[in-house]
């Protein structure tokens, strides 16, 4: 009787010590390898104060990538929210010949690398490349401006939205939407109060890592952007110009927004994750 | 709860395309503002597409030259930057990156352009000393003390020095350092080709990493703290020893290096459609004058004018150089050699 209590508590205890022990690796390494960066870009930041802080966020060239980031996030978002929906609807809810391709192309932005992405539209807008020639005549500029950066940043950011949906779409089915079709609703009505309803946790989500991704990606951007001071750089291609130019201390203030933006996103991630349990 | 959420989430995506449609509106109103300026003597825009270690030269310079324009004509000019490894910017204006003039490292990377119609295939001859209106060379940059002793070239090769030096396929300043090397080992070995070659391939196996670009190569020497010696721009080193503190680094002068000649040049196409020739040409020239000598020279890039060449004689120490003519026939055999796919640096360095 004895012996057994001691072996019950025993075997508890070894429990207890192997959940600790996993408990204190995780957070070891997360904090090795994400909170102690997150500190030092803050800590770099401010370490020259926070005048100098704010001036080099308020510097016009800083002002213009950041403005540059919202206005590319702020078409790309929309516009893959829209597609990603359509997207998903069409593989969730219909059957159809070549589905598995267009699953399968969704895909491509996630599998390729931003670089490869960037240089895509290099050689289909430059002006050695496909649509050059064309659009050099109509004095039309798509790369190394705006619209090129908008372009590679829609394009690395497809993925987000319509991935998030297909799944929730899928597991649920199209019951609802027959029942609601045989109630006499139609298309709009079955879209607005069936669908989205149901998937509006699932879309927000996706909206939200899409949005993330569209404001941080550098690479892509990097390979269109041409890196005009002033004129084509984001938030990120700004950071590299002013580490490169041992300008140590803006170069973090400004890494600090994405990294505000990181944050902001987990937050946001985690109220969503916490509302669509709750419901 | 429900339905209220949703409300909430379908106002939030309308704000979203409602600010989106805005920005729209925004940037097409300030194209239009670009297009009335553009036609307004009053202002004009130049983007220099340079490589990576003139951004201090031309922040400088492009203050300048705007106030000298606008006492001149009365007009106000605005001047872009653009930065990055020579190679890249040069396949960037290939690709259509709209310069009114480029200021590289080597004539090559102009040449590549040249061939695509965009800039006249004379245009070296176009501005005095090659189109080159300061020079520089390639010294080295080692940590301070000389822990490794280095002193000349062959200390590069030697075992446990671990060298640092950006590509040669995208900056050109890493193929100076490559053909820097390479004409120091035809010297030793009575221009013995075989033997340079075995002499750089040794060089290139203590390196390790290639940045793309001459600043990030800077970077990762001086704030990475990766590697002995950083093989650098005169003026780049100059720069990370006055940005970075004298008493960390060293500069090392080889007993012989190569004459670096970065070339400028209009871009005829861009400045054709742009309206900018005669300013374009103008912001060159300026660089030619004592007060273009002097910003360059203080920036520690070695003026072609004598007397401020000899005002700044104690910044730039005398060493013995080569010119890529003398030793590589020029810049597009050396290219075509070395540089090109397949060529000899393919050949000797294998990542």
């Amino acid at each position: 009787m004895n012996t057994k209590t001691i072996a019950q508590a025993n075997t508890v205890s070894l429990q207890g010590l192997k959940k600790w022990v996993l408990i204190g690796i995780a957070l070891a390494f997360l904090g090795l390898f994400i909170v102690i960066p997150l500190i030092a870009v803050f800590s770099e930041a401010l370490k020259k104060g926070i005048e100098l802080y704010f001036a080099a966020l308020t510097e016009p060239d800083a002002l213009s990538a950041i403005k540059l980031t919202l206005i590319t996030a702020a078409i790309a978002v929309p516009v893959n929210t829209v597609f990603g929906v359509i997207a998903a609807y069409a593989i969730a809810k219909f059957s159809f010949r070549g589905k598995n391709i267009l699953v399968t192309l969704i895909d491509i932005p996630f599998a390729v690398s931003p670089v490869i992405a960037g240089l895509v539209f290099v050689l289909l807008f430059g002006s050695q490349g496909l649509l050059g020639p064309f659009l050099e005549a109509n004095d039309i500029k798509i790369v190394f401006a705006v619209p090129g950066i908008i372009l590679a940043t829609l394009f690395v950011t497809f993925p987000f939205v319509a991935r998030e949906l297909i799944p929730i779409m899928q597991e649920q089915g199209t019951d609802e939407e027959q029942a609601g079709r045989i109630l006499g609703a139609n298309g709009w009505q079955m879209f607005f109060r069936i669908t989205l309803p149901n998937i509006k946790w699932g879309l927000l989500y996706g909206v939200i890592l899409c949005n993330a991704r569209a404001m941080g990606e550098f690479g892509a951007v990097s390979v269109v952007s041409g890196h005009i001071r002033g004129m084509t750089n984001t938030i990120p291609l700004h950071v590299e110009i002013l580490y490169n130019e041992y300008n140590f201390t803006a170069a973090f203030a400004v890494a600090s927004l994405l990294a505000i933006l990181a944050l902001f996103t987990l937050v946001l991630k985690s109220v969503v994750e916490w509302k669509s349990r709750k419901e | 709860m429900k339905k209220k959420l949703l409300i909430l989430f379908s106002a939030l995506l309308l704000v979203w395309v409602a600010g989106c449609s805005n920005q729209e509106a925004s940037t097409e109103g300030s194209n239009d503002k670009e297009g009335e300026k553009a036609e307004d003597p009053k202002e004009i825009e130049l983007l220099n597409v340079s490589y990576d270690p003139t951004r201090e030269l031309y922040e400088e310079y492009n203050k300048s030259f705007a106030e000298y324009w606008e006492k001149e004509k009365g007009q106000k000019v605005t001047i872009n930057q653009s930065h990055g490894g020579s190679g890249t910017q040069s396949r960037s204006v290939i690709d259509g990156l709209d310069a009114d003039v480029v200021t590289l490292a080597l004539a090559y990377d102009i040449d590549a352009i040249a061939e695509t119609g965009k800039i006249a295939k004379d245009w070296q001859t176009r501005l005095e000393n090659n189109s080159s209106p300061y020079t520089s060379t390639i010294v080295f940059l080692v940590r301070k003390g000389n822990p490794k002793e280095i002193k000349d070239w062959d200390d590069l090769v030697k075992k446990g020095v671990s060298v640092i030096t950006p590509n040669p396929k995208t900056s050109g300043g890493a193929r100076w350092n490559y053909l820097a090397a390479w004409g120091y080992a035809l010297q030793q070995n009575n221009n013995d080709e075989e033997k340079a070659k075995e002499f750089v391939a040794s060089l290139f196996k203590n390196v390790p990493v290639l940045d793309s670009g001459a600043r990030g190569a800077t970077t990762t020497f001086v704030e990475r703290e990766i590697g002995d010696v950083l093989l650098a721009w005169e003026n780049e080193a100059f720069l990370a020893l006055n940005e970075l503190g004298e008493d960390e680094f060293e500069i090392v002068i080889p007993s012989v290096s190569i004459l670096a000649e970065p070339p400028v040049t209009i871009v005829d196409s861009a400045v054709e459609k742009n309206g900018t020739e005669e300013v374009a040409k103008a912001y060159l020239e300026y660089l030619y004058t004592d007060v273009g000598q002097e910003i360059a020279a203080k920036n520690y890039y070695r003026p072609r004018s004598e007397e401020i060449a000899k005002k700044y004689a104690d910044q730039f120490p005398e060493i013995n150089l080569f010119t890529i003519d003398e030793v590589f026939g020029g810049w597009t055999i050396a290219q075509k050699t070395h540089f090109a796919d397949g060529g000899v640096f393919d050949q000797i360095y294998q990542p």
